[in-house]
């Protein structure tokens, strides 16, 4: 089965044996792939019921809830990695989101939408309208991504709270990209963090 | 040779079983049905626990009735609990009347029936009892326990009771205590019982029993296990047989007369004194009080693997009542799934037709292996 870029970076890059925590799993692809082939212990916390069904049906133990509100429930330090993949722009806080998955996760994925990408850019320069893209197909009026976020913005708030990047891939035009430029061309972002 | 102890119809004398309140029953007989093979291992049991006024007839005709298992959507050939993989065992609670002892069974001391002065039991007690019954069945370790409603509690409480004996628990439309306003409606129920003149302190004759106050106390409660939108969509205001209201008190409203049918029919198959005794364990249940408060704490020893169901409109055990389970879990690392399904039933839900409740469920019993 093919994961999705930003999932297939993240799997490849959790070390064996570990216990992770995937933050808005959907359907469970990465948790079933990170079962499966690194032993991987993997909870997950997932809103949406159908999304739930489908992966606890696969024998996944992934539980009902909002990234916003219940993550409060999980003890310090009890995962080594927190993942959130594609989520961080959908939440409320997102700042808090990420506060709390480096509270219970020793380090943290995070994957994102790069909202600076050329195609967002020039949508809204030429077009004056807001992207609709293959990444961002929603309408602004129904899009879950509440809080747009570019690598450049996500730089800087990780220099401001203080985070050490472990590591930082950038995917873009269906293949990875190096950093450098990383914020005009990578359609996606996926970073890895831990509390200095 | 066939064992006597597998089938349908069986039943155990055990005990002595030393109860939360104290007393200790020295024989507890369990009437209980099992379904499929027992494997070499004995590693493939599935306990099935039932809710209040159920029995142990899970997937079998209901002897009195002659109704279907009261669970055959999920247990049978190629359901999520399959007599043709595990070796299903489903008994009457301890209180119950359906063959288990209960206050119409005889006290020893007497030799009459105990009514009231049967002791007060508690969910605990009724798992204590299922245990006693799988150690007779020769079963160490319990594949996964499952139950709805009264039967989740139970299924909640084995884990907590026992927790290197059960690798898994499927826990539906349930919670892990009563609130106020569950006790508050098995209030009105017991009392409607103790109002009939009838039950005599409990002390009323096998063919003269308090009829008309067990019929109220199961309409009552009746209400709590539907909606509100289930109610008007089958019901609506519409009338019982006429075109126009009676201006008397006679059922002119089919939601009268249904529930007026649901008591009446209810009180050919259940005993009165059982109920109060049930609803009084369940009313007693706090699973986090008797961990010393913290409901993390009942989870903490246990290996085993939870599933947590909860339908949107049921109001009796609502599903912030399964997400306060989920977080004691997180808690206490237990891997848990859980799931809010949509339903218009109410807590009913978990009774009738659900494919996503069986997809969850046979996804999460087939998740272990």
């Amino acid at each position: 089965m093919m994961l999705r870029p930003d999932l297939a970076l993240i799997a490849e890059h959790v070390v064996p044996g570990t216990r992770v925590l995937d933050i808005g799993c959907g359907d469970g692809a990465l948790m079933a792939a990170l079962r499966s082939r690194s032993k991987v212990d993997a909870r997950g916390l997932e809103l949406d019921a159908a999304n739930v069904a489908a992966a606890v049906a696969r024998g996944l133990p992934v539980v009902q809830g909002d990234a916003d509100i219940d993550l409060g429930g999980y003890p310090d330090g009890s995962f080594d990695y927190a993942i959130l993949s594609q989520t961080l722009q959908t939440t409320r806080g997102p700042h808090l989101v990420l506060d709390e998955m480096l509270r219970i996760g020793r380090l943290a994925f995070v994957s994102f939408p790069n909202f600076a990408h050329w195609r967002v850019r020039l949508s809204l320069l030429w077009g004056g309208r807001m992207p609709v893209t293959e990444l961002l197909p929603e309408q602004w009026y129904d899009t879950p991504n509440i809080h747009h976020v570019t690598i450049g913005d996500f730089r800087a708030f990780v220099g401001e709270r203080g985070l050490v990047v472990e590591g930082a891939w950038f995917l873009g035009g269906g293949r990875r990209r190096g950093a450098g430029g990383a914020n005009l061309l990578a359609e996606h972002a996926v970073f890895l963090l831990r509390k200095r | 040779m066939t064992d006597q102890r597998f089938g349908l119809s069986r039943h155990a004398r055990l005990g002595p079983l030393r109860l939360d309140g104290g007393a200790t029953l020295d024989v507890v007989e369990i009437a209980y049905e099992t379904y499929g093979t027992l494997d070499a291992e004995a590693g493939n049991a599935v306990l099935i626990c039932h809710a209040l006024t159920g029995d142990q007839h899970v997937a079998s005709p209901h002897p009195r009735t002659g109704k279907p298992g009261w669970w055959t959507r999920l247990v049978g050939e190629g359901k999520p609990i399959d007599p043709a993989r595990h070796f299903v065992v489903c008994a009457n609670v301890l209180g119950s009347c359906m063959g288990s002892s209960g206050p119409a069974s005889t006290d020893p001391a007497t030799g009459r029936a105990y009514a009231m002065a049967f002791p007060v039991i508690t969910i605990r007690d009724m798992v204590r009892a299922q245990g006693l019954l799988v150690d007779h069945l020769g079963i160490r370790t319990l594949a996964a326990v499952v139950g709805g409603s009264m039967g989740g509690m139970q299924a909640l409480s084995w884990p907590a009771t026992f927790p290197d004996r059960v690798r898994a628990a499927v826990v539906i439309a349930s919670t892990a205590r009563h609130t106020a306003q569950n006790i508050a409606f098995h209030e009105v129920g017991r009392q409607a019982i103790m109002a009939d003149p009838r039950w005599r302190g409990g002390d009323y004759p096998a063919d003269e029993p308090p009829a008309a106050g067990l019929a109220v106390a199961r309409m009552a409660a009746h209400i709590t296990y539907l909606s509100e939108i289930g109610l008007t969509e089958k019901f609506g205001r519409k009338l019982q047989g006429r075109e126009a209201k009676g201006f008397g008190f006679d059922a002119d409203f089919q939601v009268e007369s249904y529930l007026r049918h649901q008591g009446l029919s209810f009180v050919d198959r259940f005993d009165a004194n059982s109920y109060l005794y049930i609803t009084r364990a369940m009313d007693y249940f706090d699973l986090a009080e008797e961990h010393g408060g913290t409901l993390a704490a009942a989870f903490r020893p246990t290996a085993a693997r939870f599933c947590l169901v909860s339908f949107d409109s049921d109001w009796l055990y609502p599903t912030v009542e399964s997400r306060h389970i989920v977080h004691a879990l997180n808690a206490a690392g237990c891997p848990a799934s859980f799931v809010e399904l949509s339903s218009p039933y109410g807590h009913d839900a978990f009774l009738l037709e659900s494919p996503a409740m069986n997809r969850v469920v046979d996804g999460f019993l087939r998740g272990g292996a």
